[in-house]
């Protein structure tokens, strides 16, 4: 199954751009001081908002920052909030939905019930007031309460994979061997739902990377850090659509577009490897069939009277 | 007729009875489940302030009384009851907190002190919802009928255009096409306002002159809105509608003769929408915070907006007021829209959750 | 054996003759032919058995014969002649809109799990008048409510469950109203896609007993499809056997239980053991069946075949004519090279020979 999505051309191109992404993250400031020789937060008064020149690839900020080097740098910011709420809301989501899902009874309707909720809630303008409250805005604290709100679709996924699974013969004969049931949820259930977990974490990802970029835009974040939320929410406030700068709000969108297009490619590959169906025959190539088939036999043989 | 199959229909004859019963037990389930629901909103409503570090009731209590002098003792029992008493038991608290909620009390706003949050949320109340309500159905309806054209004649030229460009449409973050818009509409081509809900210079809520300009500030929103979450649904309904068709009940519908708008549609869409709705109802929270970017982009003076202003401002009151209204606002929504699924499919009223 | 059954005029009688059907699935690399030059002929009230395992291509000839295929499935030669108001049509050469209008009123199907095949969201009876609608336009509201009063009286399902959605009824009943069902607009012919397999032994009983019932009494033909031989041998007046997409043995259900002439028809019927034989040791059929994206060069069964020999091996056997023994050997053929004189086959094993009596 796994070498299946692979091969599908969505799933590569989804996860090459993931990969791109990545990259920049890991080595991007690295990149910024050898290759293109800015720094991101480098102000320059002599270089105020410059349109896209053999200099400044991408332009200039209002104050003179390259945009470009901020791209890149971004990228670690937003990246970076985007897995560590990934791997928060993947561990909450795993807790809730697993082990509702495989004690059941009495566990399981309180633990449903509170995932219910979360689903339902409207967990952005949730999100916003509490990162509203509190103090210190750093990209942990972001991370934290982006995931501490966003887990509760994974975990209902969790969930129902967990009963379906606890209820096949295997489980089912494990327990009445005895076997205990702690050690049935780690060697037996969790290896059979580490696709499902695996998705849910890239998916984690890039949910944080839009839910910072959401909160930055709207003023949540720390005035230090330079993400991709960060620029367009400078660019808002110094009026870059006013002053006509696209060059400064509309690259960081298109890099966070490209990261929920990667998502949505991948979905999509996933989903038609999981349901055949889905993968639509082109009608063309039925058509070519047909007209394949009456040019090499003569055409459909003759009825015996002529049809209605 | 045989023995066995006389008994059988004997037995079979008190089914139609048993289904009325086991309806109104499903219906009662769910409504319970919506009044613990909105009943924990309330609680998490009353305890976030208690939670967060620092004392909340004392910044909004210093915030006012640097705005506006002195306050009244009353005033300042309110903002406790909302925030943190002080040397109170949390129960006389929750209790206190309650009753003040029972009177639609809120508080006071800090940033428009004296403004009750009440009437600040009432009057963008309504801008929310003309944009947001009207344009989240249209987005369904037109996503969900091209989804089904799309999921019957899967493979065709039509399909292999737009499934892969919904896609990226309904990955591109709202709120980021909002600005693309409003530079690309706006700005450089200056066929929209750019900011505000109506025209500024013409009274509010009289002379036709302001209810057009409603519409021509609210068209780019309404439009950026449809445009981003139009993929979504047209996606899911084809997938959808791709799966029903390959199901027994459409090939006995084609089958049976009957014209192909029928089939499409009482069988394939009639079955493909169930959980189509499903995910609409359970998208209805995203929806807000998709709306609550967008109307920031474009200063419309919805509750997004006023959200907005309320988090830079620090107006804790007018935060509280805003999260607890929405988040009733999205489970009264939800269960309107849980009925009306029952409503759709007769299969729902046998089971329980 | 089935007792009402009797040998059709060969000719005045012909309700459906199929000549040379081959159906392709279309995939982008390439195409896999499902069925192969298909023949069958259909008399008027014939209840023709066609049994075949999973892969067989069983599936796609119901969908074939009745053109409700869907693309990748296409089909890519062949005529399906059926008798209708004294016109002979090629329902191959129809157009979408001429077939929808013979619809029901000549063919109708039965599928195999009607929880699946009725319209979740719609009640009973309004399923049976779209299709009444359907094809008399003009017909009262009154009329509707009879005629489905009538059709379900057929199968034994009462009145008040006109009003009931599908999921409301037990899965012998919900059967028992496809039945009804595609008796709605008096087909000459019913195609039945393993309508027993996904109910209990008991209800197989009663379905298969309604179908000759109701066989009895409206004349209409069937065409059973389904991999359980032993209920053909009970229920078909003729059978045909298909593997690998072809056809590869065709005759009375007589003639297939007592004389099985192909070694795939003979390791069908030996898997179910009589009820009143004596102890015998059970025999399946050796390996599995072939791929059909890669069928050999020769007979398709010839790898799990005991009496191959090597023209078994190079050349696909053609349906031929067996004269069998004492019985009215009617358009008894099978596709086996052990049949064919010409090839100097070696000596019949008596298995393939013998003449078994009930």
């Amino acid at each position: 199954m796994r070498a299946a999505v692979l091969g599908s051309w969505k799933v590569r191109i989804g996860l090459g751009i993931i990969g791109l992404f990545t990259l920049a993250a890991i080595f991007g400031p690295w990149f910024n001081s050898v290759v293109i020789g800015y720094n991101a937060k480098a102000l320059n008064y002599f270089a105020i908002g410059q349109s896209p020149n053999s200099h400044h690839l991408l332009g200039t900020t209002s104050t003179g920052q390259d945009v470009l080097a901020q791209l890149i740098a971004g990228s670690r910011n937003s990246l970076l909030v985007g897995a560590l709420a990934a791997v928060v809301g993947t561990a909450l989501a795993i807790l809730f939905g697993v082990t509702a899902g495989f004690f059941g009874k009495g566990v399981d309707t309180v633990l449903n019930f509170i995932t219910n909720l979360f689903i339902i809630m409207p967990v952005f303008p949730l999100t916003l007031v509490v990162a509203g409250y509190l103090q210190g805005t750093g990209p942990v604290t972001i991370a934290l309460v982006i995931g501490v709100f966003g887990w509760a679709g994974g975990a209902r996924t969790l969930r129902a994979q967990t009963m379906s699974l606890r209820n096949r013969d295997f489980t089912m004969a494990m327990r009445m061997i005895g076997e205990s049931r702690i050690r049935l949820i780690f060697v037996e259930v969790f290896p059979q739902l580490s696709g499902w977990v695996s998705a849910m974490f890239l998916h984690g990802v890039i949910g944080g990377v839009l839910a910072e970029a959401g909160l930055a835009f709207l003023g949540i974040s720390n005035p230090d850090t330079v993400s991709w939320g960060t620029m367009i929410q400078n660019a808002q406030q110094q009026n870059a659509i006013l002053n006509g700068q696209w060059w400064w709000f509309i690259p960081p969108g298109l890099c966070i577009a490209a990261i929920g297009t990667a998502t949505g490619l991948i979905n999509f590959g996933i989903d038609e490897i999981a349901s055949p169906r889905l993968r639509s025959v082109r009608r063309a190539v039925v058509k070519r069939t047909r007209r394949r088939t009456e040019e090499t036999s003569g055409g459909l043989p003759q009825p015996e009277e002529a049809a209605v | 007729m045989t023995q066995a199959t006389a008994d059988v229909t004997l037995a079979e004859e008190s089914a139609p009875r048993a289904a009325g019963r086991r309806n109104r037990g499903f219906l009662l389930r769910r409504i319970g489940f919506y009044l613990i629901a909105a009943w924990s909103a309330i609680t998490l409503n009353f305890l976030i302030p208690r939670a967060m570090p620092g004392s909340p009731a004392d910044s909004v209590i210093a915030t006012l009384q640097q705005k506006g002098g002195a306050l009244t003792a009353d005033t300042v029992a309110s903002i406790q009851k909302i925030f943190g008493q002080p040397r109170t038991n949390i129960f006389h608290q929750y209790w206190n907190y309650l009753g003040q909620l029972a009177h639609f009390n809120l508080g006071l706003s800090t940033s428009s002190y004296p403004t009750p949050v009440r009437s600040l949320i009432g009057q963008a109340l309504p801008w929310t919802l003309l944009l947001v309500g009207i344009t989240t159905i249209l987005a369904f309806c037109i996503g969900t009928s091209i989804g089904i054209i799309c999921g019957w004649r899967s493979g065709s030229r039509l399909d292999s255009t737009l499934s892969p460009l919904s896609t990226f449409l309904a990955a591109v973050p709202y709120f980021w096409v909002a600005l693309f818009a409003l530079w690309l509409f706006g700005f450089q081509l200056g066929w929209f306002p750019l900011a505000g809900g109506y025209d500024p210079n013409s009274a509010f809520g009289s002379s036709p002159r302001f209810w057009i300009s409603t519409l021509q500030y609210g068209l780019l929103p309404a439009l950026t809105i449809v445009f981003s979450s139009c993929g979504g649904w047209l996606l899911g309904m084809r997938n959808m509608t791709i799966t029903t068709t390959s199901e027994d009940y459409v090939l006995l519908a084609r089958a049976k003769g009957l014209s192909p708008r029928r089939v499409i549609f009482r069988y394939a869409a009639r079955n493909a929408i169930l959980p189509q709705f499903t995910s609409f109802a359970l998208a209805l929270g995203s929806i807000l915070g998709g709306a609550l970017l967008t109307e920031t982009v474009f200063t419309y003076p919805g509750v997004g907006h006023l959200l907005y202003q309320a988090v830079s401002n620090r107006d804790y009151p007018l935060m509280q007021g805003i999260l607890l209204m929405t988040t009733l606002a999205v489970l009264v929504a939800n269960f309107i829209a849980d009925s009306v699924y029952v409503l759709l499919d007769p299969r729902t009223r046998e089971q329980g959750e | 054996m089935n007792a009402l059954a009797s040998v059709p005029d060969p000719d005045d009688d012909l309700l459906l003759d199929v000549r040379g059907l081959t159906v392709e699935y279309a995939m982008a690399e390439r195409s896999v032919t499902a069925c192969a030059d298909i023949d069958l002929q259909l008399h008027r009230g014939e209840i023709l058995g066609v049994a075949g395992e999973s892969g067989s291509g069983k599936s796609t000839l119901i969908t074939a014969l009745t053109r409700l295929q869907r693309p990748p499935a296409v089909t890519t030669a062949g005529q399906i002649l059926l008798q209708y108001e004294n016109r002979r049509l090629d329902l191959v050469q129809l157009e979408e809109k001429q077939l929808r209008a013979l619809r029901w009123n000549t063919v109708s199907i039965v599928l195999q799990s009607a929880m699946d095949a009725l319209n979740p969201v719609m009640r009973l009876g309004a399923q049976f008048a779209d299709v009444l609608r359907e094809h008399e336009p003009r017909i009262s509201a009154d009329s509707i409510v009879a005629r489905t009063r009538e059709l379900l009286g057929l199968v034994g399902i009462p009145d008040n469950r006109m009003r009931s959605y599908p999921h409301e009824l037990s899965g012998g009943m919900r059967q028992r109203a496809m039945i009804a069902l595609a008796l709605a607009c008096n087909p000459g012919l019913v195609v039945m896609d393993e309508p027993t397999t996904a109910v209990d032994v008991v209800m197989q009983r009663q379905i298969i007993g309604q179908i000759l019932r109701l066989r009895q009494r409206l004349g209409f033909a069937v065409v059973f499809v389904t991999h359980d031989l032993s209920l053909l041998l009970e229920l078909a007046d003729r059978i045909a056997i298909m593997y690998a997409g072809r056809i590869v043995e065709i005759g009375t259900s007589a003639d297939i239980y007592a004389a099985p002439r192909h070694p795939y028809t003979r390791g069908l019927r030996d898997s179910f053991p009589p009820l009143h034989a004596p102890l015998q040791k059970l025999s399946g059929i050796p390996g599995t069946p072939p791929d059909l994206n890669e069928l050999p060069v020769g007979c398709p069964f010839e790898p799990r075949c005991t009496h191959g020999f090597d023209a078994c091996r190079s050349d696909r056997p053609e349906l031929l004519s067996i004269r069998s023994g004492s019985s009215q050997a009617n358009g008894h053929l099978a596709a086996c090279h052990l049949h064919d004189a010409r090839l100097q086959p070696p000596a019949l094993p008596t298995e393939l020979s013998a003449h078994v009596d009930r």
